[in-house]
């Protein structure tokens, strides 16, 4: 009976981890694999040659180099912005009691559920005023928007997390109020902060409806994919999923044991 | 110093609140004006009136609607094993819960280009089938002829790729549950399906509402899945909305289309709210 369940436990590890990894695998012997390759049928259920053809043509193809960069910088520009407003809004949640607290903290998690079409669209005429439309720092402001509520919440959940004694012992001893945050606060938050740094990131990274509407040169990687689905070859197609998704899988390793603390609290 | 302490708070927010009016009232509000009215600023429903004799946003809407109704229920079911499974506690469990959350890092684009490797003709399914002497020619998942296959493809994909946060919220509804309950229906000999649906279920009712708000939503969004998979063969709410603005340039019709879908998210969630709303569980005929 024991071994019967033990063998049970082994079956449903394996499918559930199949359901979810080979099509992982199989992107990747894809971007790996040469243009004829990709159009071979019926495939090899294993690859046999290995190619990096489809990704220099990738990588080779006009605006895709320039569209990575884009990506990393706007990414770090949302990153910069939501630090400084996250860090300050979370601590007035976690160390204040004041007048409409808990309104205003599900008005934030509810300005999450506006749909991204209904930000983006009307945003192109204010951007257009503002010359931020099709500018980098303009898809970074809406990423901004969009990584904001969560990253408050998530924040405002470490902070409390953290028992307000030992800023009010350094206070007694003579510290200021933010010279008690940045040496305990803050110090003691860091994995929290960069936890949640790595989702905004994956956030901004992934993002693509409103890259695509908000630009027309300066395309991030997810925008510049998008508007070529209709012209490019499928080894493009699939080099840009592979490549895509694997800078977002390395970062969601280093924050595995932070996803419960993070979604938990809804 | 007494009023500065009690004005600080809100000195702390002020980012927030600048932010909240640029980048959520602001264009909320231009939504508005751009589907409902006019270059003259005059109230008008002519926007809606082209809208409506568009064939495609018929067809978007039950499109949209019907990836939502399917996608939803099935990504909670499976999302509801899972976590059951995973919260057995066994050897390995956290790697489990780490591999099923690495499609959380997956963009709705990179899934539909992930699965278009699986449903092209010259793809992985087409291969595997061949092998095992199912078929002879590739067959077309994913072409026009043939959309309820095409529907299933997007489907497959969108449910791989978004299960992951449904799980996620329900593990952390999972293990708020104190022990004792089930413990004490153990003692009185409930069977595992009756610990699931009067136990378990109830309890974790707030996290399953949260799940299927958020998950609904998002469901109403879908865009890019569709687009990598299926182009314009299959019209989603969003996806009108990006080929209006995007090609048609006319951000008046496009507005309308984010309107119609910020009516039916409000719609969807009232309901969840009013049917689900969480009461204390009574327990009495367990």
């Amino acid at each position: 009976m024991k071994i019967f369940k033990k063998f049970a436990q082994i079956i449903t590890f394996t499918i559930i981890s199949l359901w979810v990894l080979l099509p992982v695998f199989l992107i990747t012997v894809s971007t790996f694999s040469s243009k004829q390759e990709v159009y071979k049928w019926p495939k090899n259920l294993l690859p046999k040659d290995f190619s990096l053809e489809s990704i220099k043509f990738f990588f080779s193809s006009y605006g895709t180099i320039s569209s990575f960069k884009n990506s990393l910088i706007v990414a770090f520009i949302t990153l910069i912005l939501v630090l400084f407003i996250s860090i300050p809004s979370a601590y007035a949640f976690s160390r204040y009691y004041f007048k409409g607290r808990e309104s205003l903290k599900i008005f934030i998690l509810m300005t999450r559920m506006l749909p991204i079409p209904l930000l983006a669209v009307p945003l192109t005429s204010f951007y257009i005023t503002l010359s931020l439309y099709d500018n980098l720092l303009g898809v970074a402001l809406i990423h901004t928007a969009m990584a904001l509520p969560f990253s408050i919440i998530i924040l405002s959940g470490i902070f409390i997390r953290i028992s307000k004694e030992y800023e009010e012992a350094a206070i007694v001893f003579g510290a200021s109020k933010l010279k008690a945050f940045l040496k305990i606060l803050l110090p003691l938050s860091l994995p929290g902060i960069a936890a949640m740094l790595i989702f905004t990131f994956i956030t901004s990274w992934n993002e693509v409806f409103a890259a695509s509407i908000l630009t027309v040169e300066n395309r991030t990687l997810s925008a510049h994919i998008l508007n070529l689905l209709d012209a490019s070859p499928l080894y493009f197609k699939y080099a840009g999923g592979f490549f895509l998704s694997v800078p977002a899988i390395i970062f969601i390793f280093f924050i595995r044991n932070y996803l419960m603390k993070m979604w938990g609290g809804f | 110093m007494k009023l500065n302490e009690k004005y600080f708070p809100y000195v702390l927010l002020l980012p927030l609140l600048l932010y909240i009016l640029l980048f959520f009232f602001n264009p909320f509000f231009n939504a508005l004006k751009l589907a409902f009215f006019d270059e003259n600023n005059k109230f008008t429903l002519i926007y809606f009136r082209e809208l409506l004799r568009d064939p495609r946003f018929f067809s978007a809407i039950k499109y949209t609607l019907m990836f939502a109704v399917t996608i939803v229920p099935l990504q909670l079911i499976t999302a509801f094993l899972i976590a059951l499974f995973i919260n057995r506690n066994f050897k390995g469990s956290k790697t489990l819960l780490f591999i099923c959350s690495i499609p959380l890092a997956i963009s709705d684009l990179a899934a539909g280009l992930i699965f278009l490797s699986i449903f092209t003709e010259h793809g992985f399914l087409n291969s595997f089938f061949y092998f095992l002497g199912l078929i002879k020619k590739p067959v077309y998942f994913l072409s026009y002829e043939n959309i309820p296959l095409l529907f299933t493809s997007i489907l497959i994909a969108e449910h791989w790729r978004a299960t992951a946060i449904v799980l996620i919220i329900l593990i952390a509804g999972l293990q708020m549950i104190e022990k004792d309950y089930i413990d004490a229906a153990n003692v009185f000999g409930a069977n595992f399906f009756k610990r699931i649906f009067y136990i378990i279920i109830p309890l974790l009712k707030p996290s399953i509402q949260s799940a299927l708000i958020i998950r609904t939503l998002f469901a109403f969004q879908m865009f890019a899945v569709v687009i990598a998979l299926a182009g314009d063969m299959i019209p989603v709410l969003s996806g009108e909305t990006y080929f209006w603005y995007y090609i048609y340039r006319n951000s008046h019709i496009a507005s309308c289309y984010a309107v119609v879908i910020i009516i039916l998210s409000l719609l969807l969630t009232a309901i969840y709210l009013k049917f689900l709303t969480y009461k204390e569980p009574v327990y009495e005929n367990i």
